[in-house]
C-alpha cells in the first residue's frame, strides 16, 4: 500500500489470485496469478473465452466458488482494505449484497422458480433489522420501478415463470442492486438474451452506474460490449491476464497477440463480405496440467521460443497499459501485427 | 389451478372406473362358477344371485354391479357366513388407515430429514450413515422386516409386544416395519434432489445476496428438492398402504390386510373383489390428494390457466 | 503491491536464442491422447473400477451358478421329507439345516432362488422390452398413437399396480407363469413412461434434428442416435427392476398367491419359516438372508451401473 493516495478511491484490491479446484483428474488451475483493482465508479470489463477463469476470479471476490472443491492456492483479495479471503462466511453475507452485488448469467436459471419476485428482491434486506420490512417491501418496487419493470407493484408478487427472460434479467439486476451495493459484479448478464434485449441492458446498466455511482465488474466474451460499455478491460487467457488497459490501449494500441486475434475473429461491418475472418486455430489450454510457457503460445503465430518456456510477466507500456507477452521484451525483435484485413479482400 | 384440478379428477374417475370394469371382468373370468366353495349355503347363493343378477344378460349384470357399488353395497363374504363385505370393511378398514398413516408419518418426515441431513453433510460420517440405511431398507422387504423386529424387539428383549393393535406401544413395531422402506426411499429421492437443487444458479444468487446459510437451504433449497419427491408420494402412499396386507397378518392386527390376505387364501373370492374395489378406490383418492397438494405447493401448476 | 505497471518492473533476462521465432503449433492442441474406447469397454472399465458395483456384480453370479448347479449336485432332493431330521440346525450333513418337515434347507434355498431368480429376471427383462418398445414408439412418432397410449398408461398408472397383480393372480392361479404374466401386465408401464419421455427429449435434439436434415432413415437414427442414448438407463433400470420383481414374488407366495407348494421360492421359505420364529428362527433368517443380499447386491449394482453406463459421464475420472 505505497501509494496512499491512490487507496482513497480503489475499493477492490485483487493481488495474484491464484484459485483452484479438485477433481477426480487431480488439481485444476482455474486463475493463476490474477492482479486488479476496481476504484469507485468505474466500469471494469474482463472478456477471455469460455474457461479462461473469468467467472471463477468473479466468484473469488465474493466467495460464492465451491469450497471444496475449490480453493484460495495464493494471493490476495481486499476490500476497503479488508482481508476478504480470510473472512468466514458468516462475515462474508455483510459484504454479499450490500457492498459487493452479482448479476448472473443465466437469468432462467437464476431465480428461485417458487417464490415470488419481490421477495427474492427483498432477500438482502433479510437479517438486518435497520431496514424494517415495509420499508424493504418498498425499495424493492423502487428497484423495479428503476430496472424499467411496469407495473412494479404487480410483479412484486409473480413468479419469474410469468417473466420474459429480459424481464428477469431486470430483476436480477434490480435484486443485485437494491442493497446499494458499491460494487456490482455483472457475470456475463446478457449472452443468454437476444441482441436487442442486451442493448437495452447494457443501456441500463451505464445509466444505473451513472446515477447510482455504483462501480462495475462486467465479465463477458464479446468485445463489442466491452467497447460499448467499459472504462477499463482487462483479457484473460488460461486463467491468467493476458492484456490490461484502458479501452482505447486495448483497441488502438493492441499489444498482445491474443487481444489482436480476438478482434479479428469478430465479424466487422466496415469490411467486405469477402473478407475472411481469422479464427484464432486450436484450442485453449488444458489447465490440468498447464504449459511452462505463455498458455497461448501454441496458438501463437509470433511465439518464439521463449514462450514455449517461460511465463512472460505483463510488460508496462502505456500509463495503466500492460501486456504479458515476450514481444513487449525490450530485447525481442520489432513485430508488425499481420492484419488479415490486408491482403486478404479479393 | 382449477383446470390442473378438474383434470385429476377426470383421470381418477376414468381409472376408477376402469378398475371397477377390470375387477367385474375377471369375477367372469374366474376358474368355474363365481358362487362355488364348500362353505355357500343356499342362502349365501341366493343372496349372491341376487347381488350379481346372474341370470340376467352381462350388460345387465355389468350395471347392476356399478349401481350397487355406488350405492356403497360391495357384496357378501362367502366365508364369513352373512357377513357383508361392507361390515367386513367396516370393522377393519380403521385399523389399516391408522397404521398406514402412522408408518406414512413416520417414515416420511423422517425420510424428508435423513435426506436433507444427508446432503447437507455429504460426504461426512452422517451422510454414510443415512445412505447405508436407506440402502438396507430398500433391500429388505417388509414381512421379513416385520419378522426381524418381532424377533429382535419382542422374543429376544422383550421389549415391544409382537401382535394385537391396542395401544400405543402395539403400534411402534408394526408401524417402523411398514414405513421403514418409504422411509428409505423418500430419504433417497430427497438427498438426490437436494444435491441437484444445491448446484442451481438460484442457490449461488440467494448466496449472494449475503443471506444466512440456512435461510438459503430452508427457504430455497428445501423448498425446491421437495417438489419432485412429493410427484412420487402418490405411488409411495399405495405402496405402503398395500404393504399392510402382510404387516396385518403378521403382527396379527384385525386389519382390512389380514382379512384380504385370508379372504385370498381361503378363496373368499367376493370379498377380495370387494375389497379390491375400495381398497382400489381408496388408493386412487389418496393419489388424487397427494396429485392436488403438488399442484398447490408449486407455483407453476398453481398459477397455470389462472 | 500496487498493480504490476506501478511498481518498479524488474526485466527479466531471456536466455540467448530465446527470441528465436517458433511460430504456433496447434497440432498437438486437439490430439486425443485418451485410448480409444468402446461405449461398452468404457462402461466395463468403469464398472470394474467401481469396488461395491464389481462385487455386487460377482454375488449375483455367484448366486445364479449355485441356484443353478447346488440343487444338482446334493444329495438331497428340494422335496424330500425325512421325519428322522425336523427343524435342524446348520451341520456337516445339512449345511443350512432342515425345515419342520426335515427337508434339506440349503437345496431349498437355491431350489426357491432358481425360481425367484428366474421370474425376478425373466419378469424385469419382458418389462423392459415390452415397456422400451411401447413408450419408445410413442415417444418418436408422437401424435395420435401417442396421445392414445399415454392417456390409458395415465389411467393405468393410477390402479395400484400390486392391487392388479392380485387380481391376475387371483384369476390365473398360482404358478410361475402366472407370476410372471402378473408382474408384466402392470410391470411395462413404468419403463414405457420413462422411455417416452427419454425418446421426446432425445427427439428435439439437434443431433437427432441434423441427421433427419441430412435424410437418414427413421429406422437408421433409432438405432443410431436414439437407442444408444437410452440403452444404459433401460439397462440400469432393468437392473433395478429385478430387486423389484423378486420382492413380489416373495410378496405373492408369502399371502398365499405365488408359487404353490411343494414347488419353492424364496416367498414361500420365508412363509414358512414365519410362524417358527420363536423356536426355530434360522428358518426365516437363511431365506431372508438370501433375499437381503440378492436385493441389496442388485441395488447397489444398479447404482453403479447408473453410473458407468450414463454416456455423458464418459471419459471422466
Amino acid at each position: 500500500m505505497e501509494n496512499s493516495q491512490k487507496t482513497e478511491e480503489v475499493l477492490l484490491d485483487v493481488n495474484n489470485l491464484t484459485f483452484s479446484f479438485h477433481t477426480y483428474g487431480g488439481v485444476v488451475k482455474a486463475v493463476r496469478g490474477v492482479s486488479f483493482q476496481v476504484k469507485k465508479g468505474e466500469i471494469v470489463g474482463i472478456v477471455g473465452e469460455s474457461g479462461c477463469g473469468k467467472s471463477v476470479t468473479a466468484q473469488c471476490i465474493l466467495k460464492l466458488n465451491p469450497e471444496p472443491p475449490g480453493f484460495f492456492e495464493d494471493g490476495s483479495i481486499r476490500y476497503k482494505g479488508e482481508d476478504i479471503i480470510a473472512k468466514k462466511d458468516r462475515e462474508m453475507r455483510k459484504i454479499r449484497g450490500v457492498e459487493i452485488g452479482f448479476i448472473f448469467q443465466d437469468p432462467m436459471t437464476s431465480l428461485n422458480p417458487t417464490m415470488r419476485i419481490g421477495k427474492q428482491i427483498e432477500e438482502v434486506f433479510v437479517g438486518r433489522p435497520e431496514v424494517s420490512k415495509a420499508e424493504a417491501r418498498q425499495r424493492a418496487i423502487e428497484m423495479l420501478k428503476l430496472v424499467g419493470i411496469s407495473d412494479a407493484e404487480r410483479r412484486y408478487a409473480q413468479y419469474p415463470h410469468e417473466l420474459s427472460g429480459g424481464m428477469k434479467q431486470r430483476v436480477m439486476i434490480a435484486r443485485a442492486l437494491v442493497g446499494k451495493p458499491q460494487i456490482v459484479i455483472a457475470d456475463e448478464p446478457t449472452t443468454s438474451l437476444d441482441v436487442t434485449i442486451e442493448a437495452q441492458i447494457l443501456d441500463l446498466l451505464k445509466q444505473l452506474q451513472k446515477e447510482l455511482g455504483t462501480a462495475i465488474i462486467f465479465i463477458t466474451h464479446d468485445l463489442g460490449v466491452i467497447a460499448k460499455l467499459c472504462d477499463r478491460v482487462l483479457v484473460m487467457y488460461g486463467g491468467k491476464i493476458m492484456e490490461r488497459g484502458s479501452v482505447r490501449d486495448i483497441f488502438y494500441r493492441t499489444a498482445h497477440p491474443y487481444t489482436h486475434g480476438l478482434m479479428h475473429s469478430i465479424p466487422r461491418l466496415d469490411l467486405s463480405k469477402d473478407t475472411e475472418l481469422e479464427p484464432i486455430e486450436g484450442t485453449p489450454p488444458d489447465l490440468f496440467a498447464p504449459p511452462a510457457g505463455c498458455p497461448f503460445a501454441s496458438r501463437c503465430e509470433y511465439a518464439m521460443k521463449v514462450c514455449y518456456e517461460a511465463l512472460p510477466p505483463e510488460f508496462p507500456l502505456e500509463e495503466g497499459h500492460a501486456s504479458a507477452c515476450w514481444l513487449k521484451h525490450p530485447d525481442a525483435p520489432p513485430v508488425e501485427w499481420k492484419n488479415p484485413e490486408e491482403g486478404r479482400k479479393s | 389451478m382449477g383446470k390442473y384440478i378438474l383434470k385429476r379428477v377426470a383421470i381418477s374417475i376414468l381409472t376408477l372406473f376402469v378398475l371397477i370394469t377390470v375387477v367385474f371382468v375377471l369375477v367372469r373370468l374366474m376358474p368355474g362358477d363365481p358362487i362355488t366353495g364348500e362353505k355357500i349355503t343356499p342362502e349365501i347363493r341366493a343372496n349372491l344371485e341376487a347381488y350379481y343378477g346372474l341370470d340376467k344378460p352381462l350388460p345387465v349384470q355389468y350395471i347392476t354391479y356399478v349401481k350397487n357399488l355406488f350405492q356403497g353395497n360391495f357384496g357378501y363374504s362367502m366365508k364369513y357366513t352373512n357377513r357383508t363385505v361392507n361390515e367386513i370393511i367396516a370393522s377393519s378398514f380403521p385399523y389399516s388407515v391408522d397404521l398406514g398413516l402412522r408408518a406414512l408419518a413416520l417414515s416420511i418426515s423422517l425420510g424428508l430429514v435423513f435426506g436433507i441431513l444427508a446432503a447437507r453433510y455429504r460426504g461426512k460420517k452422517l451422510d454414510f450413515i443415512c445412505i447405508v440405511v436407506a440402502i438396507l431398507g430398500t433391500s429388505i422387504p417388509d414381512f421379513i422386516m416385520g419378522a426381524l423386529l418381532q424377533y429382535f424387539f419382542g422374543i429376544q428383549w422383550g421389549l415391544l409386544p409382537v401382535a394385537q393393535y391396542l395401544g400405543l406401544e402395539y403400534t411402534i413395531l408394526p408401524s417402523v416395519a411398514l414405513g421403514f422402506y418409504t422411509l428409505a426411499m423418500v430419504s433417497r429421492m430427497m438427498r438426490a434432489s437436494m444435491l441437484e437443487v444445491v448446484s442451481q444458479d438460484y442457490i449461488k444468487t440467494a448466496r449472494s445476496d449475503g443471506i444466512s446459510n440456512f435461510r438459503v437451504v430452508w427457504k430455497h433449497q428445501i423448498r425446491n428438492a421437495i417438489m419432485p419427491v412429493v410427484t412420487v408420494l402418490g405411488p409411495v402412499v399405495a405402496s405402503t398402504l398395500t404393504g399392510t396386507f402382510v404387516i396385518e397378518s403378521i403382527f396379527a392386527i384385525p386389519g382390512m390386510g389380514k382379512f384380504y390376505v385370508e379372504s385370498v387364501q381361503n378363496l373368499d373370492y367376493t370379498l377380495v373383489l370387494g375389497m379390491t374395489v375400495f381398497f382400489g378406490g381408496f388408493l386412487i383418492l389418496a393419489n388424487l390428494i397427494v396429485d392436488i397438494l403438488y399442484g398447490i405447493i408449486d407455483p407453476r401448476i398453481r398459477l397455470a390457466g389462472k | 503491491m500496487e498493480q504490476t505497471n506501478q511498481t518498479a518492473f524488474e526485466i527479466p533476462s531471456v536466455p540467448a536464442g530465446g527470441f528465436e521465432h517458433v511460430g504456433k503449433n496447434v497440432q498437438g492442441l486437439d490430439a486425443i491422447t485418451r485410448p480409444n474406447l468402446s461405449y461398452w469397454q468404457d462402461a466395463w472399465r468403469r464398472i470394474r473400477k467401481n469396488r461395491v458395483a464389481f462385487f455386487s456384480l460377482l454375488l449375483v453370479i455367484l448366486y445364479a451358478l449355485l441356484a443353478i448347479f447346488a440343487p444338482i449336485f446334493s444329495s438331497y432332493g428340494y422335496a424330500d421329507v425325512d421325519s428322522a431330521h425336523m427343524n435342524e440346525f446348520f451341520s456337516a450333513s445339512h449345511w443350512l439345516g432342515t425345515d419342520s418337515l426335515g427337508r434339506d434347507l440349503w437345496v431349498r434355498v437355491w431350489r426357491g432362488g432358481r425360481v425367484s431368480l428366474s421370474i425376478g429376471f425373466i419378469a424385469a427383462l419382458l418389462n423392459a422390452v415390452l415397456g422400451a418398445l411401447v413408450g419408445g414408439l410413442c415417444g418418436y412418432y408422437g401424435g395420435k398413437l401417442d396421445s392414445i397410449v399415454m392417456r390409458i398408461i395415465d389411467v393405468l398408472y393410477g390402479i395400484p399396480n400390486l392391487i392388479v397383480t392380485i387380481l391376475v393372480m387371483v384369476v390365473l392361479g398360482p404358478g410361475i407363469f402366472s407370476l410372471i404374466v402378473a408382474l408384466i401386465v402392470v410391470g411395462w408401464i413404468g419403463t414405457a413412461r420413462f422411455v417416452r419421455g427419454e425418446v421426446l427429449r432425445l427427439r428435439e435434439q439437434d443431433f437427432v434434428a441434423a441427421a433427419k436434415m441430412l435424410g437418414v432413415s427413421d429406422f437408421a437414427i433409432i438405432v443410431k442416435h436414439i437407442i444408444p442414448n437410452i440403452i444404459g438407463l433401460i439397462i440400469t433400470n432393468l437392473t433395478m427392476a429385478v430387486p423389484n420383481a423378486i420382492f413380489r414374488e416373495a410378496f405373492l407366495s408369502y399371502i398365499g398367491l405365488g408359487i404353490a407348494p411343494p414347488e419353492c421360492s424364496w416367498g414361500i421359505l420365508a412363509k414358512e419359516g414365519v410362524p417358527l420364529l420363536r423356536i426355530y428362527p434360522h428358518q426365516l433368517f437363511v431365506p431372508a438372508f438370501f433375499i437381503c443380499t440378492t436385493m441389496l447386491a442388485l441395488n447397489l449394482l444398479g447404482d453403479g451401473l447408473r453410473d458407468a453406463l450414463d454416456p455423458k459421464l464418459r471419459g471422466t475420472e
